[in-house]
């Protein structure tokens, strides 16, 4: 049973922001479709006004502006892939787009779409966490500015406001001392849900001593989180394996996994505990 | 529900329909007699119903029709006819790719996708390329072989 809707298709995000006030809780987003189109297929989707996102060109781009990496909410997962300043200051949010879904999936699916969607597998968020990402929402009367790890609340929740869109997602140009990591454990190469997700970043100083770092798991917890307690046992410290260890028993400790079809619970706490291990060692061997 | 008026280019020629907005652009262009187009697991995981959109390869069952109001389709049919095939339509077909064939129209769309980018792939670019394209007659091998014979011919000077 295929629901019945009304669509919409703003001309530019103007256009968007008036129609999504409009209509308040009964408007929804449709951007590349690749999660909405099988909700509405499938009688799901209960809203009444679809807004039709995908062709705002303003929602597209990726720019280096002001110290940090800005793209716009529309850009498409294979965009991700493609771009010089992903591949040159995102290395871990580009492997990430590398390995999600497939390509004719990717062509469509966009980051926003992916955040807000608020799965608690979706494999944008871990190296966007990792990456100190804020979102910008916009609605028809304000604008703001908030921390990606607060605006996803729970599974498939936000802090996203009826009339309110996600129109840029920026991220602070990593320190040229820095590295990440990332890694995704799925039942197959392509087009898999992960049964968990993990991304680092570490930054040392000259004398290898680490300044920050940062550890963000996905697909182990209600939601894509970052592993403060681990991060905060490595800062001023020297990276040796004794404390990636800890660090990585940590990181496990600090998970809330489920048992699904995917894996179980106990299944996914040791593998973050071996894969945290894994990603931090090699980040820091980057960095010698 | 209100039906929209849409236009569609589909390989060459205009369609003016009327649609209700919640239908796919699969399910319009097999409406329209583009059944080259396949339905399979209408929920992007098969790539059965692979076409271009615009340029870009796409799953149609995750598009809706009156998103891709004005723009331009093709299906793996309009990339070649009988008299003059496509060289990947030639190279499926000479190298057993093609069991059922259900696979086939959307393993030829990603193919394309793939040579318009990088006319000389390896092996395992060419799995990347149609990791969205599912075979259950498992033919994966010779489909793999195929993709690399039309890069070789198209290469050779043919069409592409």
């Amino acid at each position: 049973m295929q629901s019945e809707i009304e669509l919409h298709h703003p001309k530019n995000l103007a256009e968007a922001l008036t129609l999504l006030s409009h209509y308040g809780p009964d408007g929804k987003l449709l951007a590349g479709g690749t999660n909405m189109v099988v909700e509405l297929r499938d009688g799901h989707y209960n809203g009444k006004s679809l807004v039709d996102l995908s062709h705002l060109e303003e929602l597209r781009g990726i720019s280096k502006q002001d110290g940090y990496i800005v793209i716009g909410g529309g850009t498409t997962i294979t965009e991700l892939i493609d771009h010089p300043l992903i591949g040159a200051h995102a290395g871990v949010l580009k492997e990430a787009a590398r390995l999600f879904a497939n390509p004719l999936v990717r062509n469509r699916a966009t980051v926003a779409g992916n955040l807000v969607d608020a799965s608690p597998a979706a494999d944008t968020a871990p190296p966007l966490l990792a990456l100190n990402a804020e979102v910008q929402l916009m609605s028809q009367t304000a604008t703001r500015w908030i921390k990606l790890e607060d605006f996803i609340t729970g599974v498939r929740k936000t802090l996203l406001q009826p009339g309110e869109l996600m129109v840029a997602i920026r991220w602070p140009v990593p320190s040229a001392r820095s590295a990440g990591a990332y890694t995704k454990v799925g039942l197959r190469k392509a087009d898999a849900i992960s049964v968990l997700s993990a991304a680092v970043m570490v930054e040392l100083d000259d004398a290898g001593v680490c300044q920050q770092t940062s550890i963000a798991l996905g697909a182990v917890s209600p939601k894509p989180f970052r592993a403060h307690a681990a991060e905060a046992l490595l800062k001023g410290k020297v990276l040796d394996s004794a404390l990636i260890a800890e660090a990585a028993r940590l990181a496990a400790e600090s998970t809330r996994p489920i048992d699904d079809i995917r894996g179980t619970a106990a299944y996914r706490k040791r593998v973050v505990a071996v894969t945290v291990r894994r990603l931090l060692t090699k980040a820091v061997e980057v960095l010698k | 529900m209100k039906p929209q008026m849409i236009t569609l280019h589909i390989n060459g020629r205009t369609h003016y329909v009327a649609l209700n907005p919640n239908l796919t652009l699969l399910v319009a262009l097999r409406d329209l007699g583009y059944t080259d187009v396949k339905s399979g697991c209408e929920k992007g995981d098969c790539g059965a119903c692979a076409v271009f959109l615009n340029g870009v390869a796409v799953n149609s069952c995750l598009v809706l029709a009156a998103q891709a109001d004005e723009g331009e389709i093709l299906t793996a049919a309009g990339l070649g006819t009988s008299e003059h095939p496509h060289p990947l339509q030639t190279a499926f077909s000479d190298a057993g790719a093609i069991q059922c064939g259900y696979c086939t129209p959307g393993m030829i769309i990603s193919a394309k996708a793939l040579l318009d980018h990088k006319p000389h792939p390896t092996d395992a670019e060419i799995r990347d390329a149609i990791s969205g394209n599912l075979c259950r007659c498992t033919g994966y091998a010779q489909i793999i072989q195929a993709v690399q014979s039309a890069a070789e011919k198209m290469d050779a000077g043919g069409e592409g």
